[in-house]
């Protein structure tokens, strides 16, 4: 369950910044993923010098200004052509990082690894041990959530972002820069990406595979907590992270159904390995899945507005 | 308009051209290798084209395009080996369209879900589609052939009006008539009610509710048949190859080529993807072969092309070939050499950066020695880098001033055809 919540928060860190850039600008940034790798290499590059804590600081923000460029000289310019070239650009953005992270890195995995003060176990619940790096990731979420909410409602900057969401030309008119608040937030969303990317990529494994491999499913956790709701994206995140989580551990297929019910399933035809698959097997689909049913159910995401 | 009749003609010329171009390529162009790249530029002319039916008709970017092609695949190989053993009595002419009818039923499935939205929202949903689909496909070895793919034989039954398919040559020809027909029918949809419905509701889907259609269900209706013939495109692949495997041809990889290629060509008009067909299938065998680099310059260009010139190759040549028409390209002629020359240096300079970092990455055992068009490249020297800084620099440099060059000029030229009385390209 705690290796759920963890990972769930893990994908709401990177949802968050997804959700945020397309609640402002209208952008579905496709390279999010990508930013979150270039976190963990850049991480990795970092603490090989100076060590994982200074890393935890300097990573997000060096991701942060280069998303902050990519906005100031690629995406302002196709701004005007439309959201569909917008998403086409960050698309290919995704196809560049990768490439360039083989270039840099190479194609295999880095040894990116825990601190010393991340290994271990913190305690141990009913005989399973719950490592210190995932409740590592669960206070950074937990910090980073709050003190996002806190930035986006108590303080200035927050409220011009939050008027600029809704009204940009009167914002525009009181005498802000909006183009440069779009900046700070593709730049601030791609940093939080890139903070999820320090400290998931030495739980998990840093390697080029890793932004396909949370690409598509912060793709759908966001599409299922309704588009730009953080609210909803929190939920679907906590959602999709235990789901997942749970359906590894389990070992039930259509079979184990069939008799329960009291048929046996056949073991030949086209059909018995689809009966035969375990719900550990389909882990890997269940967030797609999930996906069609509640398009199919409640179109507009769990906590999403009604689109007008 | 009084040139109608003329126009049509035009129009028939041009398909005359293309029927004779699919027939007289392959007996110009003779090698195994060049007769390989051509059947599967005719295949992918189709997928692109179905594909470029959501993207630059009905404004709908999809992810999933590959899921219809390749589920399309399948179901041919399949429908091949079930004749081949006595099964349905199917002859292989008619297999690309049992490809199309599968992309057709799948897509009548998955479009419901998928078309319930446009925008963004269409787009993650054929993400979320195209990996669910592309996952299932691994976990049901028994249809999808798990990691060896499934595999055919063509040559089966009678022979088709002597024809029995195994030679490539003939292959290529059933590939090349599919690809003419459905080239044909594709652009004949265009002109259909539906198919300037579908414009309509790419760009103002709320107007087209508002004089009584039900934009949902035209979106519906173009992926459907957009799916079918992504499927026809798919079962020729089969066809082909005579090998379908689930991690290449449903893969997400393969459905953002498609994406990629139909831009690069051109969304914006109607042969623009076949433009793409041809440059996946060079840049795939061919650039692939040079270097290892070629998803990054594929990748850089992409983006361009995206930042300047977002109608895609096409587009580019449309609007050159208007000004030529109007007599005022050749001033034009100069600064394009500029440019040419300004991007082949920068060029220069980059691959041979990229191709030097490569070379540390990948082969540091053979020595610091690379081979590079056709002179030898020692990464351990510090001239080597700052050398290839340089000319990547002195290529930007150029650009820049080309660039302002062009523009200048570019303008001008538009006001002397404004002021000839002509339409600005």
């Amino acid at each position: 369950m705690l290796n759920g919540v963890s990972y769930g928060l893990l994908l709401f860190m990177l949802s968050s910044g997804l959700t945020l850039i397309f609640s402002m600008m209208g952008v579905l940034n496709f390279a999010h993923a990508s930013f979150y790798m270039l976190g963990a290499y850049f991480a990795y590059s970092i603490s090989n010098v100076v060590g994982f804590w200074p890393a935890l600081l300097i990573a997000p923000i060096g991701v942060g200004v280069m998303g902050a460029l990519f906005e100031r000289y690629c995406l302002r310019r196709v701004h005007r052509f439309g959201h569909v070239p917008e998403l086409l650009i960050t698309f290919g953005l995704s196809y560049l990082i990768l490439e360039v992270v083989q270039l840099i890195w190479g194609r295999s995995t880095v040894p990116y690894g825990l601190p010393e003060q991340l290994q271990g176990p913190l305690f141990s619940l009913y005989g399973t041990q719950f490592p210190k790096s995932r409740s590592f990731i669960m206070l950074v979420a937990v910090v980073m959530l709050v003190s996002i909410w806190l930035l986006l409602t108590r303080t200035r900057i927050g409220l011009v972002i939050q008027a600029a969401l809704t009204h940009p030309d009167m914002v525009e008119s009181l005498g802000h820069n909006v183009p440069r608040v779009f900046m700070l937030v593709f730049g601030g969303g791609a940093a939080l990406a890139g903070l999820a990317g320090v400290i998931g990529g030495n739980t998990y494994v840093t390697e080029p595979a890793m932004a396909g491999a949370v690409g598509s499913i912060i793709f759908v956790v966001v599409v299922v907590g309704g588009m730009g709701s953080l609210a909803g994206a929190f939920l679907a995140s906590l959602l999709i992270g235990v789901l997942q989580t749970f359906a590894v551990a389990m070992d039930y297929s259509l079979s184990s159904v069939y008799k329960a019910v009291g048929f046996i399933a056949p073991d030949t035809g086209i059909w018995a390995s689809f009966l035969h698959l375990t719900l550990s097997q389909v882990a890997p689909i269940l967030p797609y899945l999930f996906l069609v049913l509640i398009l199919i159910f409640r179109p507009r995401g769990l906590l999403g507005s009604r689109e007008h | 308009m009084p040139s109608s009749s003329l126009n049509r003609g035009r129009g028939l010329a041009v398909w005359l051209v293309f029927a004779a171009l699919l027939f007289v390529l392959p007996l110009v162009l003779t090698s195994s290798l060049s007769l390989t790249l051509l059947s599967q530029v005719g295949y992918l002319i189709i997928v692109c084209l179905s594909y470029n039916m959501l993207l630059g008709q009905g404004g709908m970017l999809s992810f999933g395009q590959a899921v219809y092609t390749g589920l399309g695949s399948f179901m041919a190989v399949h429908a091949m080996n079930m004749a081949a053993q006595g099964g349905w009595p199917i002859p292989l002419v008619l297999i690309p369209l049992v490809g199309g009818l599968a992309g057709m039923g799948f897509a009548v499935l998955f479009g419901y879900v998928s078309t319930k939205k446009s925008g963004n929202t269409f787009a993650m949903i054929t993400l979320g589609l195209g990996e669910l689909v592309a996952s299932m496909a691994l976990m049901l070895p028994e249809f999808f052939g798990g990691e060896g793919g499934v595999s055919t034989n063509r040559v089966y039954g009678q022979p088709f009006f002597g024809f029995n398919f195994g030679p490539q040559i003939q292959v290529y020809y059933l590939i090349a008539v599919y690809c003419f027909i459905c080239t044909a029918l594709m652009y004949a949809f265009t002109q259909t009610p539906l198919g300037r419905l579908l414009n309509a509701v790419r760009d103002n889907a709320e107007r087209v509710e508002f004089i009584g259609y039900n934009s949902q269900r035209i979106r519906y209706t173009a992926f459907i048949i957009a799916g079918f013939f992504a499927g026809v495109g798919g079962g020729l692949a089969a066809i082909n190859f005579e090998i379908v495997t689930a991690l290449d041809s449903i893969s997400s990889v393969r459905s953002g080529g498609y994406l990629l290629f139909t831009f690069l060509g051109g969304a914006g008009s109607f042969f623009g993807p076949m433009i793409g067909a041809v440059l996946l299938v060079l840049s795939s065998v061919l650039l692939s072969g040079i270097t290892k680099a070629w998803l990054l310059y594929l990748g850089l260009l992409f983006m361009l092309m995206v930042m300047y010139a977002p109608g895609g190759i096409a587009y580019l040549l449309q609007v050159n070939i208007k000004v030529m028409k109007l007599g005022r390209w050749w001033p034009l002629f100069p600064v394009y050499l500029f440019l040419a020359l300004g991007s082949a240096i920068a060029l220069l300079g980059f691959s041979i950066l990229v191709e030097m970092i490569y070379h540390i990455q990948l082969d540091s055992a053979l020595g610091p020695e690379m081979p590079f068009m056709g002179t030898v490249l020692n990464v351990d020297q510090a001239a080597t880098w700052v050398g290839s800084v340089l000319i990547l620099l002195i290529g930007i440099a150029l650009l820049a001033l080309g660039k302002r060059f062009f523009v200048k000029r570019w303008n001008l030229i538009q006001e002397q055809i404004q002021a000839d009385g002509g339409m600005a390209a």
